[in-house]
Protein backbone atom coordinates (compact mmCIF):
# COMPACT_ATOMS: atom_id res chain seq x y z
CA UNK A 1 0.00 0.00 0.00
CA UNK A 2 1.32 3.41 -0.96
CA UNK A 3 2.30 5.42 2.04
CA UNK A 4 0.65 8.84 1.93
CA UNK A 5 1.71 9.91 5.41
CA UNK A 6 4.85 12.04 5.80
CA UNK A 7 6.63 12.82 9.03
CA UNK A 8 6.42 16.61 8.75
CA UNK A 9 5.12 19.35 6.49
CA UNK A 10 8.48 20.03 4.83
CA UNK A 11 8.91 16.41 3.78
CA UNK A 12 5.28 16.21 2.65
CA UNK A 13 6.10 18.99 0.16
CA UNK A 14 9.42 17.52 -1.03
CA UNK A 15 9.79 17.72 -4.79
CA UNK A 16 6.49 19.53 -5.26
CA UNK A 17 7.56 23.18 -5.07
CA UNK A 18 8.89 25.28 -7.95
CA UNK A 19 9.02 28.99 -8.72
CA UNK A 20 6.04 30.41 -10.63
CA UNK A 21 3.65 27.61 -9.69
CA UNK A 22 -0.06 27.95 -8.80
CA UNK A 23 -0.96 26.92 -5.25
CA UNK A 24 -4.55 26.60 -4.05
CA UNK A 25 -4.86 27.10 -0.30
CA UNK A 26 -7.85 26.25 1.89
CA UNK A 27 -9.36 28.33 4.66
CA UNK A 28 -11.65 31.29 5.22
CA UNK A 29 -9.85 34.14 6.96
CA UNK A 30 -7.60 32.11 9.22
CA UNK A 31 -10.24 29.47 9.95
CA UNK A 32 -9.34 26.04 8.57
CA UNK A 33 -6.06 27.18 7.02
CA UNK A 34 -3.23 24.70 6.36
CA UNK A 35 -0.86 26.84 8.40
CA UNK A 36 1.82 24.22 8.92
CA UNK A 37 2.05 23.52 5.18
CA UNK A 38 2.07 27.26 4.44
CA UNK A 39 4.91 27.70 6.94
CA UNK A 40 6.85 24.97 5.14
CA UNK A 41 6.22 26.70 1.79
CA UNK A 42 7.51 29.92 3.35
CA UNK A 43 10.64 28.16 4.63
CA UNK A 44 11.29 26.62 1.21
CA UNK A 45 11.82 30.07 -0.32
CA UNK A 46 9.87 29.20 -3.50
CA UNK A 47 8.96 32.42 -5.34
CA UNK A 48 6.64 34.12 -7.87
CA UNK A 49 3.68 32.10 -6.69
CA UNK A 50 0.12 32.48 -7.90
CA UNK A 51 -2.02 31.81 -4.85
CA UNK A 52 -5.71 30.95 -5.09
CA UNK A 53 -7.45 31.41 -1.75
CA UNK A 54 -10.52 33.18 -0.41
CA UNK A 55 -8.49 35.92 1.29
CA UNK A 56 -4.82 36.33 2.23
CA UNK A 57 -5.25 35.66 5.95
CA UNK A 58 -3.88 38.12 8.44
CA UNK A 59 -0.52 39.82 8.53
CA UNK A 60 2.01 36.95 8.76
CA UNK A 61 -0.69 34.30 9.25
CA UNK A 62 -1.98 31.79 6.71
CA UNK A 63 -1.25 33.00 3.17
CA UNK A 64 -0.20 36.23 4.92
CA UNK A 65 3.08 34.42 5.68
CA UNK A 66 3.87 34.23 1.97
CA UNK A 67 2.80 37.85 1.46
CA UNK A 68 5.17 39.08 4.17
CA UNK A 69 8.03 37.07 2.68
CA UNK A 70 7.19 38.44 -0.82
CA UNK A 71 6.80 34.99 -2.33
CA UNK A 72 3.42 35.89 -3.88
CA UNK A 73 3.38 37.34 -7.41
CA UNK A 74 -0.37 37.08 -7.94
CA UNK A 75 -3.37 36.49 -5.71
CA UNK A 76 -6.75 35.25 -6.92
CA UNK A 77 -9.21 35.94 -4.08
CA UNK A 78 -12.64 37.34 -3.24
CA UNK A 79 -11.43 39.56 -0.45
CA UNK A 80 -8.15 41.16 0.54
CA UNK A 81 -9.04 43.24 3.61
CA UNK A 82 -7.65 42.55 7.08
CA UNK A 83 -4.08 42.20 5.77
CA UNK A 84 -2.29 45.56 5.87
CA UNK A 85 0.92 44.23 4.34
CA UNK A 86 -0.95 42.86 1.34
CA UNK A 87 -2.87 46.14 0.93
CA UNK A 88 0.41 48.09 0.98
CA UNK A 89 2.07 45.80 -1.58
CA UNK A 90 -1.02 45.91 -3.80
CA UNK A 91 -1.41 49.69 -3.73
CA UNK A 92 2.33 49.98 -4.54
CA UNK A 93 1.85 47.69 -7.56
CA UNK A 94 4.16 45.02 -6.14
CA UNK A 95 1.64 42.20 -6.23
CA UNK A 96 -1.08 41.38 -8.73
CA UNK A 97 -4.66 40.83 -7.51
CA UNK A 98 -7.49 39.17 -9.41
CA UNK A 99 -10.75 39.73 -7.59
CA UNK A 100 -13.18 36.88 -8.04
CA UNK A 101 -16.59 36.75 -6.31
CA UNK A 102 -16.48 34.13 -3.58
CA UNK A 103 -19.15 31.91 -5.11
CA UNK A 104 -17.55 32.11 -8.55
CA UNK A 105 -14.15 31.39 -7.01
CA UNK A 106 -15.26 28.20 -5.30
CA UNK A 107 -17.28 27.13 -8.33
CA UNK A 108 -14.26 27.71 -10.59
CA UNK A 109 -12.29 25.44 -8.28
CA UNK A 110 -15.10 22.88 -8.14
CA UNK A 111 -15.32 22.91 -11.94
CA UNK A 112 -11.54 22.62 -12.32
CA UNK A 113 -11.49 19.60 -10.06
CA UNK A 114 -14.43 17.97 -11.87
CA UNK A 115 -13.19 18.22 -15.46
CA UNK A 116 -15.36 21.21 -16.39
CA UNK A 117 -13.31 23.90 -18.21
CA UNK A 118 -15.86 26.72 -17.87
CA UNK A 119 -19.41 27.46 -16.80
CA UNK A 120 -22.02 30.23 -17.02
CA UNK A 121 -23.02 32.09 -13.88
CA UNK A 122 -25.24 35.10 -13.13
CA UNK A 123 -22.75 36.43 -10.56
CA UNK A 124 -20.94 39.59 -11.62
CA UNK A 125 -23.01 40.39 -14.71
CA UNK A 126 -22.90 44.16 -15.33
CA UNK A 127 -19.91 44.66 -13.01
CA UNK A 128 -16.16 44.96 -13.59
CA UNK A 129 -15.92 41.20 -12.95
CA UNK A 130 -17.62 40.70 -16.34
CA UNK A 131 -15.08 42.80 -18.27
CA UNK A 132 -13.56 40.80 -21.10
CA UNK A 133 -15.73 37.76 -20.39
CA UNK A 134 -18.10 36.09 -22.80
CA UNK A 135 -21.79 36.47 -21.93
CA UNK A 136 -24.83 34.59 -23.09
CA UNK A 137 -28.58 34.72 -22.58
CA UNK A 138 -30.39 31.74 -21.12
CA UNK A 139 -34.17 32.02 -20.71
CA UNK A 140 -33.90 35.78 -21.13
CA UNK A 141 -31.29 36.35 -18.43
CA UNK A 142 -27.65 37.26 -18.98
CA UNK A 143 -24.87 35.02 -17.65
CA UNK A 144 -21.11 35.24 -17.92
CA UNK A 145 -18.57 32.57 -18.65
CA UNK A 146 -16.10 31.77 -15.87
CA UNK A 147 -13.12 29.45 -16.30
CA UNK A 148 -12.34 26.49 -14.08
CA UNK A 149 -9.22 26.61 -11.92
CA UNK A 150 -6.83 23.70 -11.55
CA UNK A 151 -3.66 24.23 -9.54
CA UNK A 152 -0.23 22.66 -9.50
CA UNK A 153 -0.63 22.07 -5.78
CA UNK A 154 -3.47 22.28 -3.26
CA UNK A 155 -2.78 22.57 0.45
CA UNK A 156 -5.69 21.94 2.78
CA UNK A 157 -6.53 21.48 6.45
CA UNK A 158 -8.81 18.75 7.82
CA UNK A 159 -9.77 17.78 11.34
CA UNK A 160 -9.34 14.05 11.00
CA UNK A 161 -8.01 11.75 8.34
CA UNK A 162 -7.12 8.11 7.94
CA UNK A 163 -3.90 7.00 6.28
CA UNK A 164 -5.78 6.38 3.01
CA UNK A 165 -6.47 10.13 2.88
CA UNK A 166 -10.18 9.99 3.70
CA UNK A 167 -10.95 13.27 5.46
CA UNK A 168 -13.50 14.87 7.74
CA UNK A 169 -13.63 18.51 8.75
CA UNK A 170 -14.79 20.38 11.81
CA UNK A 171 -17.57 22.99 11.71
CA UNK A 172 -16.79 26.11 9.64
CA UNK A 173 -13.15 25.06 9.26
CA UNK A 174 -14.49 22.99 6.35
CA UNK A 175 -15.15 25.98 4.03
CA UNK A 176 -13.07 25.78 0.79
CA UNK A 177 -10.99 22.76 1.87
CA UNK A 178 -13.01 19.83 0.41
CA UNK A 179 -13.48 21.65 -2.89
CA UNK A 180 -9.81 22.60 -3.19
CA UNK A 181 -8.78 19.02 -2.39
CA UNK A 182 -10.14 18.05 -5.82
CA UNK A 183 -8.53 20.77 -7.92
CA UNK A 184 -4.77 20.30 -8.22
CA UNK A 185 -2.19 17.93 -9.69
CA UNK A 186 -1.17 17.11 -6.13
CA UNK A 187 -3.15 17.72 -2.93
CA UNK A 188 -1.38 17.70 0.41
CA UNK A 189 -3.56 17.62 3.52
CA UNK A 190 -2.63 18.41 7.08
CA UNK A 191 -4.82 16.69 9.67
CA UNK A 192 -5.13 17.22 13.40
CA UNK A 193 -5.99 13.59 14.08
CA UNK A 194 -4.53 10.71 12.09
CA UNK A 195 -6.31 7.34 12.37
CA UNK A 196 -6.22 3.91 10.75
CA UNK A 197 -8.50 3.12 7.78
CA UNK A 198 -11.84 1.90 9.09
CA UNK A 199 -11.88 4.18 12.08
CA UNK A 200 -13.92 6.84 10.28
CA UNK A 201 -17.46 5.75 9.41
CA UNK A 202 -17.50 5.72 5.56
CA UNK A 203 -20.87 7.49 5.70
CA UNK A 204 -19.18 10.44 7.40
CA UNK A 205 -16.23 10.90 5.05
CA UNK A 206 -16.37 14.27 3.27
CA UNK A 207 -13.24 14.01 1.11
CA UNK A 208 -12.53 10.54 -0.32
CA UNK A 209 -8.87 9.57 -0.24
CA UNK A 210 -8.54 9.53 -4.04
CA UNK A 211 -8.04 13.31 -3.92
CA UNK A 212 -5.30 13.28 -1.29
CA UNK A 213 -1.80 12.29 -2.43
CA UNK A 214 0.15 13.21 0.69
CA UNK A 215 -0.67 14.01 4.27
CA UNK A 216 0.91 15.10 7.50
CA UNK A 217 -0.37 15.10 11.05
CA UNK A 218 -0.30 18.42 12.88
CA UNK A 219 -1.48 17.63 16.41
CA UNK A 220 -2.94 20.48 18.46
CA UNK A 221 -2.25 23.28 15.99
CA UNK A 222 -2.32 26.80 17.38
CA UNK A 223 -5.57 28.37 16.15
CA UNK A 224 -5.77 32.11 16.34
CA UNK A 225 -9.23 33.72 16.52
CA UNK A 226 -9.53 36.68 14.16
CA UNK A 227 -12.49 38.38 15.90
CA UNK A 228 -13.33 37.17 19.37
CA UNK A 229 -16.99 38.06 19.96
CA UNK A 230 -18.79 36.90 23.11
CA UNK A 231 -22.02 37.51 24.99
CA UNK A 232 -22.36 38.05 28.72
CA UNK A 233 -24.02 35.46 30.89
CA UNK A 234 -27.41 36.69 32.10
CA UNK B 1 -35.36 62.14 14.68
CA UNK B 2 -33.71 59.95 12.05
CA UNK B 3 -33.41 56.27 12.91
CA UNK B 4 -30.19 55.18 14.59
CA UNK B 5 -28.36 52.00 13.54
CA UNK B 6 -30.42 49.79 15.83
CA UNK B 7 -33.67 51.33 14.60
CA UNK B 8 -32.64 50.83 10.95
CA UNK B 9 -31.92 47.18 11.80
CA UNK B 10 -35.27 46.83 13.60
CA UNK B 11 -37.09 48.20 10.54
CA UNK B 12 -35.20 45.74 8.33
CA UNK B 13 -36.14 42.88 10.68
CA UNK B 14 -39.80 43.53 9.83
CA UNK B 15 -39.04 42.20 6.33
CA UNK B 16 -38.38 38.73 7.78
CA UNK B 17 -41.16 36.18 7.64
CA UNK B 18 -41.61 32.98 9.57
CA UNK B 19 -39.65 30.10 8.04
CA UNK B 20 -37.27 32.29 6.05
CA UNK B 21 -33.65 31.37 5.35
CA UNK B 22 -31.79 34.65 5.78
CA UNK B 23 -28.34 35.96 4.94
CA UNK B 24 -27.16 39.05 6.82
CA UNK B 25 -24.23 41.17 5.70
CA UNK B 26 -21.65 42.85 7.90
CA UNK B 27 -22.30 46.09 9.85
CA UNK B 28 -25.89 47.28 10.45
CA UNK B 29 -27.28 44.03 8.92
CA UNK B 30 -25.59 41.98 11.67
CA UNK B 31 -27.72 43.85 14.23
CA UNK B 32 -30.89 42.49 12.59
CA UNK B 33 -30.20 39.08 14.19
CA UNK B 34 -31.08 40.56 17.61
CA UNK B 35 -34.34 42.10 16.42
CA UNK B 36 -36.32 39.23 14.93
CA UNK B 37 -40.04 39.93 15.50
CA UNK B 38 -41.85 37.76 18.03
CA UNK B 39 -43.38 34.62 16.56
CA UNK B 40 -41.00 34.65 13.59
CA UNK B 41 -38.56 31.77 13.38
CA UNK B 42 -35.77 32.02 10.82
CA UNK B 43 -32.50 30.25 10.02
CA UNK B 44 -29.44 32.40 9.46
CA UNK B 45 -27.10 31.47 6.63
CA UNK B 46 -23.40 32.24 6.86
CA UNK B 47 -21.64 31.97 3.51
CA UNK B 48 -18.51 30.36 4.94
CA UNK B 49 -20.55 27.18 5.27
CA UNK B 50 -23.18 27.23 8.00
CA UNK B 51 -26.95 27.31 8.19
CA UNK B 52 -28.65 27.80 11.52
CA UNK B 53 -26.27 30.23 13.17
CA UNK B 54 -26.47 30.78 16.91
CA UNK B 55 -25.52 33.83 18.98
CA UNK B 56 -22.02 34.81 20.08
CA UNK B 57 -20.54 32.28 22.55
CA UNK B 58 -20.16 32.91 26.25
CA UNK B 59 -16.67 34.09 27.21
CA UNK B 60 -14.40 31.09 27.45
CA UNK B 61 -16.49 29.02 25.02
CA UNK B 62 -15.18 30.57 21.79
CA UNK B 63 -14.01 28.07 19.18
CA UNK B 64 -11.64 29.08 16.38
CA UNK B 65 -13.33 26.55 14.07
CA UNK B 66 -16.76 28.16 14.47
CA UNK B 67 -17.01 31.61 12.91
CA UNK B 68 -19.42 33.60 10.75
CA UNK B 69 -18.71 35.33 7.44
CA UNK B 70 -17.47 38.37 9.36
CA UNK B 71 -14.90 36.06 11.02
CA UNK B 72 -16.58 36.55 14.41
CA UNK B 73 -16.93 33.64 16.82
CA UNK B 74 -20.50 32.24 16.87
CA UNK B 75 -22.26 29.12 18.19
CA UNK B 76 -24.19 26.21 16.77
CA UNK B 77 -27.84 25.50 17.61
CA UNK B 78 -29.98 22.35 17.23
CA UNK B 79 -30.89 23.20 13.60
CA UNK B 80 -27.30 23.88 12.51
CA UNK B 81 -25.74 22.26 9.47
CA UNK B 82 -22.22 22.69 8.10
CA UNK B 83 -21.20 22.37 4.44
CA UNK B 84 -18.47 23.43 2.04
CA UNK B 85 -18.28 26.79 0.29
CA UNK B 86 -19.47 25.41 -3.07
CA UNK B 87 -22.72 24.17 -1.55
CA UNK B 88 -23.05 27.39 0.44
CA UNK B 89 -22.93 29.49 -2.71
CA UNK B 90 -25.17 27.02 -4.51
CA UNK B 91 -27.78 27.88 -1.87
CA UNK B 92 -27.50 31.55 -2.74
CA UNK B 93 -27.11 31.40 -6.49
CA UNK B 94 -29.80 28.74 -6.74
CA UNK B 95 -32.36 31.01 -5.10
CA UNK B 96 -32.78 28.90 -1.96
CA UNK B 97 -32.06 31.74 0.46
CA UNK B 98 -35.22 33.85 0.85
CA UNK B 99 -33.76 37.25 1.65
CA UNK B 100 -30.47 39.03 2.17
CA UNK B 101 -29.97 42.24 4.12
CA UNK B 102 -26.78 44.02 3.06
CA UNK B 103 -24.93 47.26 3.65
CA UNK B 104 -24.45 49.71 0.80
CA UNK B 105 -22.21 52.52 -0.37
CA UNK B 106 -24.54 53.65 -3.19
CA UNK B 107 -27.85 52.51 -4.65
CA UNK B 108 -29.04 53.85 -7.99
CA UNK B 109 -32.49 54.86 -9.15
CA UNK B 110 -32.73 51.49 -10.98
CA UNK B 111 -31.64 49.46 -7.96
CA UNK B 112 -27.99 49.02 -8.95
CA UNK B 113 -25.88 48.39 -5.84
CA UNK B 114 -22.29 49.44 -5.13
CA UNK B 115 -20.97 48.12 -1.84
CA UNK B 116 -17.59 46.46 -2.31
CA UNK B 117 -14.87 48.94 -3.10
CA UNK B 118 -13.77 52.55 -3.26
CA UNK B 119 -11.04 52.49 -5.93
CA UNK B 120 -7.63 53.62 -4.72
CA UNK B 121 -8.81 53.91 -1.13
CA UNK B 122 -10.06 50.60 0.09
CA UNK B 123 -8.49 47.20 -0.50
CA UNK B 124 -11.25 44.84 0.52
CA UNK B 125 -13.21 42.92 -2.09
CA UNK B 126 -16.67 41.72 -2.95
CA UNK B 127 -16.46 38.51 -0.91
CA UNK B 128 -19.85 36.89 -1.38
CA UNK B 129 -21.82 40.07 -2.09
CA UNK B 130 -21.99 39.67 -5.89
CA UNK B 131 -23.22 36.08 -5.55
CA UNK B 132 -25.86 37.12 -3.01
CA UNK B 133 -27.33 39.87 -5.16
CA UNK B 134 -27.25 37.61 -8.24
CA UNK B 135 -29.10 34.75 -6.61
CA UNK B 136 -31.18 35.80 -3.62
CA UNK B 137 -34.70 36.80 -4.72
CA UNK B 138 -35.14 39.68 -2.26
CA UNK B 139 -32.32 42.13 -1.48
CA UNK B 140 -32.71 44.75 1.24
CA UNK B 141 -30.01 47.42 1.56
CA UNK B 142 -29.56 49.23 4.86
CA UNK B 143 -27.29 52.28 4.99
CA UNK B 144 -26.93 55.88 6.13
CA UNK B 145 -28.80 58.13 3.71
CA UNK B 146 -25.77 60.35 3.14
CA UNK B 147 -22.00 59.98 3.32
CA UNK B 148 -20.15 63.21 4.12
CA UNK B 149 -23.15 65.25 2.97
CA UNK B 150 -23.46 63.33 -0.32
CA UNK B 151 -26.59 61.38 -1.15
CA UNK B 152 -26.04 57.66 -1.35
CA UNK B 153 -29.22 57.20 -3.38
CA UNK B 154 -28.13 58.37 -6.79
CA UNK B 155 -29.27 58.39 -10.41
CA UNK B 156 -26.20 56.39 -11.47
CA UNK B 157 -23.66 54.75 -9.17
CA UNK B 158 -20.18 56.26 -9.51
CA UNK B 159 -18.56 53.43 -7.52
CA UNK B 160 -17.93 49.96 -9.02
CA UNK B 161 -21.12 47.91 -9.03
CA UNK B 162 -21.89 44.80 -7.02
CA UNK B 163 -24.90 44.07 -9.21
CA UNK B 164 -27.25 45.73 -11.68
CA UNK B 165 -30.96 46.15 -10.83
CA UNK B 166 -30.72 43.91 -7.80
CA UNK B 167 -32.04 45.97 -4.87
CA UNK B 168 -35.68 45.54 -3.84
CA UNK B 169 -35.86 47.74 -0.74
CA UNK B 170 -33.65 50.52 0.71
CA UNK B 171 -33.82 51.39 4.39
CA UNK B 172 -31.83 54.45 5.50
CA UNK B 173 -31.78 56.50 8.68
CA UNK B 174 -34.35 58.80 7.04
CA UNK B 175 -36.70 56.71 4.94
CA UNK B 176 -37.70 53.50 3.20
CA UNK B 177 -37.79 53.15 -0.60
CA UNK B 178 -39.14 50.34 -2.75
CA UNK B 179 -37.41 49.61 -6.04
CA UNK B 180 -39.18 48.26 -9.10
CA UNK B 181 -37.03 48.51 -12.25
CA UNK B 182 -40.14 48.01 -14.39
CA UNK B 183 -41.38 51.49 -13.38
CA UNK B 184 -39.97 54.92 -14.22
CA UNK B 185 -38.78 56.23 -11.90
CA UNK B 186 -38.08 52.91 -10.25
CA UNK B 187 -37.83 54.30 -6.73
CA UNK B 188 -40.87 54.79 -4.54
CA UNK B 189 -40.66 56.53 -1.16
CA UNK B 190 -42.99 54.51 1.07
CA UNK B 191 -42.06 55.44 4.62
CA UNK B 192 -40.35 58.17 6.65
CA UNK B 193 -38.46 57.83 9.92
CA UNK B 194 -40.42 59.51 12.73
CA UNK B 195 -40.02 63.30 12.63
CA UNK B 196 -38.35 63.28 9.21
CA UNK B 197 -40.21 65.30 6.56
CA UNK B 198 -40.74 64.37 2.94
CA UNK B 199 -39.01 67.68 2.12
CA UNK B 200 -35.87 66.69 4.00
CA UNK B 201 -35.71 63.37 2.11
CA UNK B 202 -36.25 65.20 -1.21
CA UNK B 203 -33.41 67.58 -0.37
CA UNK B 204 -31.01 64.77 0.60
CA UNK B 205 -31.79 62.35 -2.24
CA UNK B 206 -30.13 62.77 -5.64
CA UNK B 207 -32.13 60.09 -7.42
CA UNK B 208 -35.56 60.63 -8.93
CA UNK B 209 -38.41 58.90 -7.08
CA UNK B 210 -42.15 59.00 -6.57
CA UNK B 211 -43.80 59.52 -3.21
CA UNK B 212 -46.27 56.93 -2.03
CA UNK B 213 -46.54 57.70 1.66
CA UNK B 214 -49.53 56.51 3.63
Amino acid sequence: MTNKVYRDSASALTGLLRDGMTIISGGFGICGIPDSLLAAIEDSGVRDLTIVTNNPGLDGMGVGRLVNSRQVRKLIASYAGENATFAKQYLAGEVELEYCPQGSLVERIRAGGSGIPAFYTPTGVGTQVAEGKETRLFDGREYLLERGIFGDLAVIHAWKGDSEGNLVYRMTARNFNPVMATAAKVTVAEVEHLVEPGEIDPDHIITPGIFVKRMVQVPDPYKHIEKRTVRQRA
Amino acid sequence: MPWNREQIAARAAQELKDGFYVNLGIGIPTLVANMIPEGVSIQLHSENGMLGMGPFPYAGEEDADLINAGKETVTKIPTTSFFDSAMSFGMMRGGHIDISILGGLQVSEKGDLANWTIPGKMVKGMGGAMDLVAGVPRIVVVMEHEAKGQSRIVNECTLPLTGRQVVDLIITDLAVFEVDPARTPSLKLIELAPGVSAGEVREKTDAAYVEALN
